[in-house]
């Protein structure tokens, strides 16, 4: 991005929009499998085998397609595995989810060690700003300067408000996690349904991950998520469960962290400490003022197995 | 407390870049063995190693992974030296559970490869006086606790830090510097700010702009902050720690240059990477090998520095670096050297600190 | 097969203990084809383990001083995950905890001892405590959802654990400053927990987390508060018509876990590192999340809980000298804590929720709810 002629503001919000990509990818994802009453706790465990895998495909094919295509595949694998110890096993999710991320975190280092055992660059997304729209002052930078997966990441936000609440299939996942005993009586397979949303919450993870290592960093390190996973299901109870509301956390998140580099590069007298806390400090302030103004409440059934006849 | 220096392996083909600078390399300034030619091991030595962090995180951990490797070899192999590895103990009781293990099992050195690691390594080695323990940074031998078989070691990488800053601040277009430091902490601290302090005495006016991730591993913030100091016109960069690579690459992206304290990049990052400073353990280790062939279990105290040739400032040739900037390091290196020039955080800047209230001033150029 | 299932009926009872052991080598079963593709051999790694969890006294000690932090951690849980409050911010509990205690000893240093350790002990609690309770304040009151907040409230404490140990509360002896370290100095003695075996972590902590275990089933079970909390966590509406402030209720049980992690990492300054340090309790959040869980969300089913999943970190740190990596040690706990809980169905004969689904309640309903509540 040519830092030319271009407002610092503006600079900032450009920046903090691309570093939003993996919170909103991961954070939509989950959003789907949440709605249909599970919650993954794994997502930053799948993120890093989808890290790993999106950086080793380019690393020996250079192809940025099949990279996003297998970290898709082993991130719907692992959502898989999670569907089927939360949905046939009926376990505890949340342990569920944990067991998931502690065993994405040892694979992934794991076979980073194997085949690869040092940090190397590779070649990730170009920035690809777009003709016409990215000369528009202020909007142009800011939305239309990114690269494939930035795009991919904001595109699909409407994308999935769309599906949730204009489809029959949004109909069903809503039902299943407001009422699955009501959705199953009306003939919804619930335990199919939940087995969808959670291997698509795994695929996106797999792509969050793939767009930090081959869209963001441009490299792999053993945990390079540090939690990023994580945050992204905290955003999913901050957006209340919508697809807007996360884009909206995930951009205030990315956009205050963003700032706060900014701050310190500025030379601001502040505890490196205390600026590294704003995001954090942010979210929370703007739930805080944002309920005030609309309360959202989870699906009913979130976390609860459902088994015919039992509830 | 990870911090973040380079592989030996890759050192050895740049290395031939340093020698036209014309440094000696001579053993380490505290010990009293010569080390640089060592009698042959007659019987097998058992060294364990305790690390923070990965052996393959091109930083502080594989720095002393890859010097002990390399001494291995040098002194016959496996079958003298026999080398157990136990990486990430980032929590420091199972730190010393291990180190506790290796003493009983009768290993000869255990090094304890972390700051953190200090006070739990000072009891196991009281329970085990027979057995040499070595830990770093630090100067701690333990005299004080009346302990006569623990080494300490550290890296004066303030020196390394002023010399880059010096060639950075004349090398810079812009007059703005940019540092992506993790914790203001340890080694990253002793390098940042001499490194600070080595730009400023080459150009008064240069800014250095310092953004701290709070963190030794988070890639993606570090990334974030390079292209923040790269936004903000910073056209020459440096860093520290082990998530510096994403970095690296946002400067490689910008066609700007980095200074590295990490591992020799220049291999993967080849038009970036201006120089690198380099942890050379092997002198010290095998000086450590050969005091306890030699009988004694412990008790001194090494410092890897500029003088004694183990902090090692390896220059990459594909990066052209005018004239005078290479002209300027070199004198900055050897007024380091000769003592005329104190850096911030060195001993002698500390003693002076302590002695009288005002801080050393640094030596003029 | 009929026969075979009923025969093993008889022994359902035993469910609970056979079941997590089965699923335990089910997953070491799994670990065995990685380790094999590695190269290693399996025998010899899981022979390592056993014997670094209980194969010499050592080990059980080490073992016991891993599981005394869990069990601390994972009873607040129970009382917090009873009330439907889904405390995740242990790890920064534990932080707080841990700083509190650090910051009480060092800056009252010529305390007696038994007034010292007292007291630092109820400082992390009140630390922790603070810490979880504003998590708690946040979501009575102003609908933050808990989880959110515990996340975000992590990250922030380990920002404040940095920002005082390289600032405030730094140890400003000489060779720490001329390293950097991120510590604080070391404690007052008289702020130590003593060994219960010398020189090794089994400390008195462990006995304090074993009486709190049973003082908190007392608690749950046998108070009016902890009746409504389990009330709270049951069935909202139902505990609001009966008259219990659900609110004031969630807040407390907020307090009281956070307060317990805070506990957590007071015992491990006080009993373990001596001083408050860089990583100190990393982990130590989330796996008593895994260990209460494992326990059914019952504080005494927590001791055996933590012992196995303090046996399984602690044998975890020795397996690196027998061939396997670090990483791959992380594989097998992640493959021991799926297969565990996914085996869960057939360790429980009625299987307890987090939360029973509520009906839509109405009046009168509540005698139903007390009946369910005593399970």
């Amino acid at each position: 991005m040519s830092a030319e002629n271009v407002p610092q503001v503006v600079q900032i919000l450009a920046q903090g929009v691309a570093a939003a990509t993996p919170y909103l990818y991961a954070g939509l994802g989950e959003a789907v499998g949440q709605r249909s009453g599970v919650y993954n706790l794994g997502v930053d465990g799948i993120m890093l085998m989808g890290a790993f895998t999106a950086f080793y495909t380019v690393y020996t094919t250079e192809s940025l397609a099949a990279a996003v295509l297998f970290a898709a595949i082993v991130g719907a694998l692992m959502g898989l595995l999670m569907a089927f110890i939360s949905v046939t096993l009926r376990a505890e999710q949340g342990i569920g989810g944990i067991g998931l991320y502690i065993f994405g975190l040892g694979l992934s280092t794991l076979l980073f060690d194997k085949l690869v055992s040092t940090p190397l660059p590779v070649n990730g997304f170009p920035d690809m700003p777009i003709p016409v729209l990215s000369d528009i002052p202020i909007i142009g930078p800011i939305l239309f300067d990114h690269n494939l997966m930035v795009y991919g990441a904001l595109l699909l936000t409407p994308v999935a408000w769309f599906v949730l609440n204009k489809t029959t299939l949004g109909l069903n996942i809503r039902a299943v996690g407001q009422n699955p005993q009501a959705a199953d009586s009306l003939g919804v397979n619930v335990a199919l349904v939940r087995y969808l949303t959670v291997t698509f919450g795994g695929l996106m993870a797999g792509i969050a991950g793939a767009s930090l290592s081959i869209a963001l960093t441009n490299i792999f390190q053993h945990n390079m998520t540090n939690g990023i996973g994580f945050i992204a299901v905290a955003l999913v109870y901050f957006g209340g469960w919508s697809p807007l509301g996360i884009l909206f956390g995930s951009l205030l998140f990315s956009i205050v962290t963003t700032l706060q580099l900014w701050l310190q590069a500025f030379g601001v007298q502040i505890s490196p400490s205390l600026t590294n806390m704003m995001p954090n400090l942010a979210t929370i302030v703007a739930l805080i003022l944002a309920v005030r103004f609309y309360r959202t409440s989870a699906p009913l059934a979130l976390g609860r197995p459902y088994k015919r006849g039992e509830n | 407390m990870k911090t973040r220096f380079l592989a030996m392996s890759i050192v050895l083909v740049v290395v031939l870049a340093l020698s036209s600078i014309g440094l000696p390399h001579s053993a380490p300034v505290l010990a009293q063995t010569q080390a640089a030619t060592m009698a042959p091991l007659t019987k097998p030595i058992k060294i364990a190693i305790i690390m923070p962090s990965a052996k393959n995180d091109l930083a502080w951990s594989q720095a002393m992974y890859d010097s002990l490797v390399s001494v291995q070899k040098e002194l016959g192999g496996d079958k003298l030296v026999q080398l157990t590895v136990i990486e990430n103990m980032f929590q420091v009781p199972d730190a010393a559970a291990n180190a506790q293990k290796f003493a009983q099992q009768g290993y000869d050195i255990v090094i304890l490869h972390g700051t953190q690691y200090g006070a739990s390594m000072f009891d196991v080695a009281a329970k085990f006086p027979d057995v040499s323990f070595a830990w770093g940074t630090s100067t701690d031998v333990g005299k004080d606790k009346g302990l006569k078989n623990v080494f300490a070691y550290e890296a004066r990488a303030e020196e390394g830090g002023y010399v880059f800053g010096t060639m950075a601040a004349m090398m810079s277009k812009t007059g703005i510097l940019g540092v992506v430091g993790p914790v203001n902490a340890g080694d990253a601290k002793l390098y940042i700010d001499g490194f600070e302090q080595g730009a400023k005495a080459a150009n008064p006016k240069v800014e250095v702009k310092k953004i701290f991730t709070e963190s030794f591993g988070d890639i993606p913030k570090a990334t974030e902050a390079a292209k923040t100091l790269i936004s903000q016109k910073a056209d020459i960069l440096t860093g520290s720690a082990q998530q510096v690579p994403g970095a690296i690459t946002e400067t490689q992206k910008a066609k700007l240059i980095w200074f590295s304290t990490d591992t020799d990049q220049s291999v993967k990052w080849p038009d970036t990477v201006a120089a690198s400073m380099v942890y050379d353990w092997t002198a010290m280790l095998k000086d450590m090998i050969a005091t306890r062939v030699a009988g004694e279990k412990g008790g001194k105290a090494y410092d890897i520095s500029l003088k004694n040739g183990s902090l090692k400032l390896v220059f990459n040739s594909k990066v052209k670096v005018p004239d005078e900037v290479m002209k300027a390091a070199k004198d900055t290196m050897q007024k380091i050297i000769d003592g005329s020039l104190i850096v911030v955080g060195s001993p002698a800047a500390m003693a002076a600190a302590t002695a009288a209230p005002t801080m050393a001033a640094t030596a003029s150029k | 097969m009929q026969p075979l299932i009923r025969i093993a009926r008889q022994f359902d009872f035993l469910a609970p203990v056979v079941v997590p052991i089965l699923a335990v080598l089910a997953a070491l079963a799994v670990g065995a084809v990685f380790l094999l593709v590695l190269n290693v051999d399996p025998g010899v790694v899981y022979a390592q383990l056993l014997d670094g969890a209980v194969g010499n006294t050592y080990s059980l000690t080490q073992t016991i001083g891993k599981a005394t932090p869990l069990l601390l951690v994972a009873i607040g849980i129970c009382i917090a995950f009873r009330a439907n409050v889904l405390n995740i911010g242990a790890e920064g509990q534990v932080i707080i905890g841990g700083l509190a205690t650090a910051a009480f000893a060092l800056t009252f240093r010529d305390l007696p001892p038994w007034l010292m350790a007292t007291l630092s002990l109820v400082v992390g609690f009140i630390g922790g405590a603070v810490w979880g309770g504003i998590a708690g304040a946040l979501k009575a009151w102003f609908g933050v959802n808990e989880i959110l907040s515990t996340i975000m409230m992590n990250q922030i404490s380990v920002q404040i654990l940095i920002w005082l140990l390289t600032g405030p509360l730094r140890d400003t002896s000489a060779d720490a400053t001329s390293a950097n370290i991120i510590q604080t100095a070391e404690l007052p003695k008289a702020a130590w927990l003593p060994s219960i075996v010398p020189q090794t972590y089994f400390h008195t902590g462990a006995l304090l987390a074993v009486a709190l275990a049973f003082i908190a089933f007392f608690f749950l079970w046998r108070t009016v508060a902890g009746y409504r909390i389990r009330a709270v966590g049951a069935n909202p509406d139902a505990a609001r018509y009966a008259g219990i402030d659900v609110q004031r209720t969630m807040v407390l049980s907020m307090l009281l876990s956070g307060g317990l992690a805070g506990l957590a990492g007071s015992v491990e300054v006080m009993g373990v590192t001596h001083r408050a340090m860089q990583d100190f309790s990393t982990g130590y959040g989330f796996s008593g999340i895994v260990v209460a869980l494992f326990g059914l969300l019952h504080p005494i089913g927590a001791i055996p809980a933590a012992l196995l999943f303090g046996g399984l970190l602690a044998s975890g740190t020795t397996l690196q000298s027998a061939g396997v990596s670090a990483a791959m040690v992380t594989v097998l706990q992640g493959l021991v804590v799926i297969f565990v809980v996914g085996s869960s169905r057939w360790t429980q004969r009625t299987r307890r929720e987090i939360a029973e689904p509520p009906p839509r309640a109405e009046p009168g309903v509540v005698a139903v709810q007390e009946q369910e509540l005593t399970s």
